[in-house]
């Protein structure tokens, strides 16, 4: 080990009241390497980052850039060091330029006229130097979220980092964009540039690295050469133990047709369809998945048949019930009525309210079933009861009924309401992205019970972004891209297939 | 006919230049991501400070300056409320609101004993109207006599000051650095934060310039407009105002244009008063009054489209612990 050191952590510490996020880190990334830092959500890795990027402060330990000690105060410190952060939400200025959005915070003057000048004369040379090319004059808004990325990138550059980080910078890349990123990356490095890629999907880290860290529950457990691991050590050190990155399943054994979907046709907020002309069926006892890069009509799909969003045109079929829902609108009570389960994308927003207790948020819908009170009056007694029930069954923890659902982990919150939608007995359950922000253990949990919740009979429709998720649980994949199903394969076909048409390369061929 | 549009037309000019000067006040805060609806509160302060100050020194400088103070005073009380301490920025506005109509009246019946009012100012103690070079030569010179004569000329200096204020602003807003930051904190504030720029400062200062200019705003109404300060005088105007400010979709010279309009219809209505209208007869006078709110409604309702508001406007920025 003679390569000198970019950064050196020593003994990090921090705690947030009583969380320790970080115990007692050591890292050593070497000038001019790819180092990958990979851990599952809550392990601590964006905390150690922000603590990099003086977004917090250590309670404890030492930070060394360049072989030197040094404090880092705030951003502008770090950025004073050559530290550049490109976060996983991005930083921009939506209705701002990419110019703009550059110079902001480094605009060098009162007036932005010389700034401006020296901005875009920067911009083409680290365009040619590092193959990032954007127009500086397009707005943000504008642009596709690969190239938004690209603007982060040159944010860094602009203000004279060599040490860049990516916190999870492919969560929202379709794979042509992330293998960009990644050509992007090696680029960086070759020009003596250092990278820390903070991710938790393993692919890439194999894919770019050149070492890798792991974190578990905020402490550093090992440092590997990439060339030298593989997925599976690695996965195991992060959740400390053999994980199953297979679902284990038996063919489904399709019945009858519980969901059908005809010309189904809705429109966003915006008024723009977005969901257009999306017809399928899911059968008793299979899952089918629906992939796709996010905001490609997926989530407003689900909403749609869960009758949360109004339908243009197009009607829907539950377990033999036809709803034309452009003509006679069903809202979600009904569908539920009808048999139809949904567990939405965003817990947050719209399946749990997080000030409430457990127990309240476990009848959330429901709560006018006659097994919970009498009319206008809750029997609060019976649903307490139910919800320990159900806290049992599916391991949610801590097992507290009391508690309010912001005290729990993001694993567990998604529990509750996978718990709450899969006992009330559907015959259909919609689900959309079931493991964001979940750890490892309470995926391999959730993904369980949907497999056993098809073996029992019932029709699943899936929607997740995780290509991952979709091959392991589906039967069949339905692709969306652009609002359209464009295309249904086998849940083993060829990644890359799958990656050409979620990035809409049949929907090209066509035109 | 020519001449009396040219009235009306000087009236709106003086009748637009409060709303102008409170319009810009709000663009700056709202522009930062504060949303102030106590500009009606600042205004009527700062016309209560500056004619009291005015009448106690007999210059109407002091006036202006303490007009401004005042106003600067109740915008830090709200930044104070919101950035500081993440209020809510609506009720800090009303709030703001409610303690100037209260305190004005109150300090002022206590001081002067006039029922509310200041005592009437002349002199020097007022802002005076300012005739511009050549206008007395130019004055016969049919049309341009007209425009530039009584349109253009003999207004006092809050009026410029006013008019002036538009291309500052805009200029400030588009080619200062702290016009693109300003801008910037009120989409995205976290992306000023990560760029390592202070947000609350940044804020502060917003609302700093908010506070200046309803300072002169309210100066104008009790110091220039009027001979002293009379109670409840903003009569609305700083609400007026905002809905100039959202009208004009948050720009610095639409915002003018609305502005302009507000007055037009109001010089219009006072110009209307007891005037019979063919084949309408004489139309009430609380009719003509209303029309200028009338009007405020209508286009707000639907006439001007979505007018989409400063991303990060009405919310507190907490830095997330992610």
């Amino acid at each position: 080990m003679t390569a000198p050191l970019a950064i050196e952590l020593v003994g990090i510490d921090k705690r947030f009241g009583s969380v320790r996020a970080n115990k007692d880190i050591d890292l050593k990334v070497a000038k001019g390497s790819i180092h990958g830092i990979v851990g599952e959500n809550g392990a601590g890795k964006s905390t150690l980052m922000s603590i990099l990027y003086g977004f917090y402060h250590a309670d404890g330990g030492e930070i060394r850039v360049d072989g030197r000690p040094v404090t880092i105060a705030d951003s502008q410190a770090a950025i004073a060091l050559g530290i550049g952060m490109v976060h996983q939400h991005f930083m921009l200025v939506e209705n701002f330029t990419v110019l703009e959005n550059v110079i902001l915070g480094a605009e060098g003057g009162p007036l932005l006229a010389g700034g401006v000048a020296r901005a875009r004369a920067t911009l083409k040379r680290l365009a040619e130097d590092y193959d990032l090319k954007v127009d500086p004059d397009a707005v943000i808004e504008d642009l596709p979220v690969g190239l938004q990325q690209r603007v982060e990138i040159l944010k860094a550059l602009f203000r004279g980092a060599d040490i860049l980080i990516l916190d999870e910078p492919t969560g929202v890349l379709t794979p042509a964009e992330a293998d960009h990123l990644f050509r992007i990356l090696k680029v960086l490095r070759d020009e003596g540039k250092t990278v820390l890629l903070i991710t938790h999907k393993l692919r890439e880290i194999m894919a770019i690295t050149d070492e890798v860290s792991v974190m578990r529950r905020g402490e550093m457990v090992a440092t590997r050469q990439t060339s030298k691991t593989s997925m599976g050590e690695l996965a195991e050190l992060m959740v400390g133990r053999r994980v199953l990155l297979e679902v284990e399943k038996q063919p489904a054994s399709p019945g009858r047709p519980v969901l059908q979907v005809e010309n189904l046709t809705a429109r966003d907020g915006r008024g723009v369809d977005v969901v257009r002309d999306v017809s399928f069926e899911v059968r008793a006892g299979e899952i089918v998945g629906i992939a796709g890069v996010s905001g490609n009509g997926q989530s407003e799909l689900l909403e749609a048949i869960a009758g949360i969003r109004p339908v243009r045109s197009g009607a829907v079929t539950i377990d033999g019930t036809r709803l034309d829902l452009a003509r006679h609108p069903v809202d979600a009570a009904a569908m539920r009525r009808h048999g139809l389960a949904h567990v939405p994308e965003d817990r947050h927003r719209m399946g749990l309210v997080t000030s409430f207790s457990e127990y309240e948020n476990a009848i959330l819908g429901y709560h006018r079933d006659p097994a919970y009170g009498r009319g206008p009056m809750l029997d609060i007694g019976a649903i307490r009861e139910a919800a320990r029930v159900e806290i049992e069954k599916y391991d949610i923890r801590p097992p507290d009924c009391l508690l309010r659902t912001a005290g729990f982990s993001g694993g567990n919150q998604q529990k509750i309401v996978l718990a709450r939608e899969i006992e009330r007995d559907p015959v259909i359950l919609l689900v959309g992205q079931p493991t964001r922000g979940v750890d490892i253990g309470a995926i391999e949990f959730i993904h369980k019970r949907l497999v056993a919740l098809r073996d029992a009979g019932k029709g699943v429709l899936l929607v997740s972004v995780e290509l991952d998720e979709i091959r392991a649980l589906a039967d069949r994949v339905l692709v969306m891209f652009d609002g359209r199903v464009v295309g249904e394969r086998a849940p083993e076909t060829d990644e890359s297939e799958l990656g050409l048409l979620m990035a809409g390369a049949a929907q090209e061929a066509a035109e | 006919m020519f001449e009396t549009l040219i009235l009306i037309l000087d009236s709106t000019v003086r009748l637009a230049t409060p709303l102008l000067l409170a319009a810009l006040a709000g663009l700056y805060s709202e522009r930062s991501g504060v949303f102030d609806i106590g500009l009606e509160g600042k205004m009527l302060g700062a016309a209560f400070a500056a004619g009291a100050a005015a009448a106690v020194t007999g210059s109407a400088w002091a006036g202006l300056a303490a007009g401004i103070l005042v106003a600067i005073a109740l915008a830090l009380v709200h930044g104070f409320a919101c950035i500081t301490h993440r209020g809510n920025q609506i009720v800090s506005g009303v709030a703001i609101n409610f303690l100037a109509i209260g305190l004005t009246a109150l300090l002022g019946q206590d001081w002067f004993r006039q029922g509310g009012r200041t005592p009437p100012l002349s002199g020097d103690g007022r802002f005076t109207n300012i005739q511009l070079p050549f206008a007395e030569a130019l004055r016969d010179v049919p049309v341009i006599g007209g425009l530039y004569s009584e349109l253009l000329s003999g207004h006092n200096l809050l009026v410029y000051v006013a008019f002036l204020a538009v291309p500052v602003t805009w200029w400030v807003l588009f080619r200062t650095r702290f016009g693109l930051r300003l801008r910037a904190v009120g989409e995205n504030p976290a992306a000023v934060d990560t760029a390592g720029i202070s947000v609350t400062w940044l804020r502060y200062r917003a609302v700093i310039c908010t506070g200046i200019l309803c300072g002169i705003a309210g100066t104008y109404l009790s110091v220039a407009q009027s001979a002293g300060f009379i109670k409840d005088m903003t009569a609305g105007k700083g609400f007026i105002a905002l809905a100039a400010l959202i009208f004009a979709k948050w720009k610095p010279v639409p915002v003018m244009f609305a502005c302009l309009l507000f007055g037009f219809l109001d010089a219009a209505a006072i110009r209307l008063q007891g005037q019979e209208i063919p084949g309408i007869g004489e139309v009430p006078v609380q009719a003509i009054q209303a029309l200028p709110y009338i009007l405020t409604v209508v286009l707000l309702a639907g006439f001007i489209g979505r007018a989409v508001p400063p991303k990060a406007g009405g919310v507190a920025y907490v830095k997330e612990r992610t």
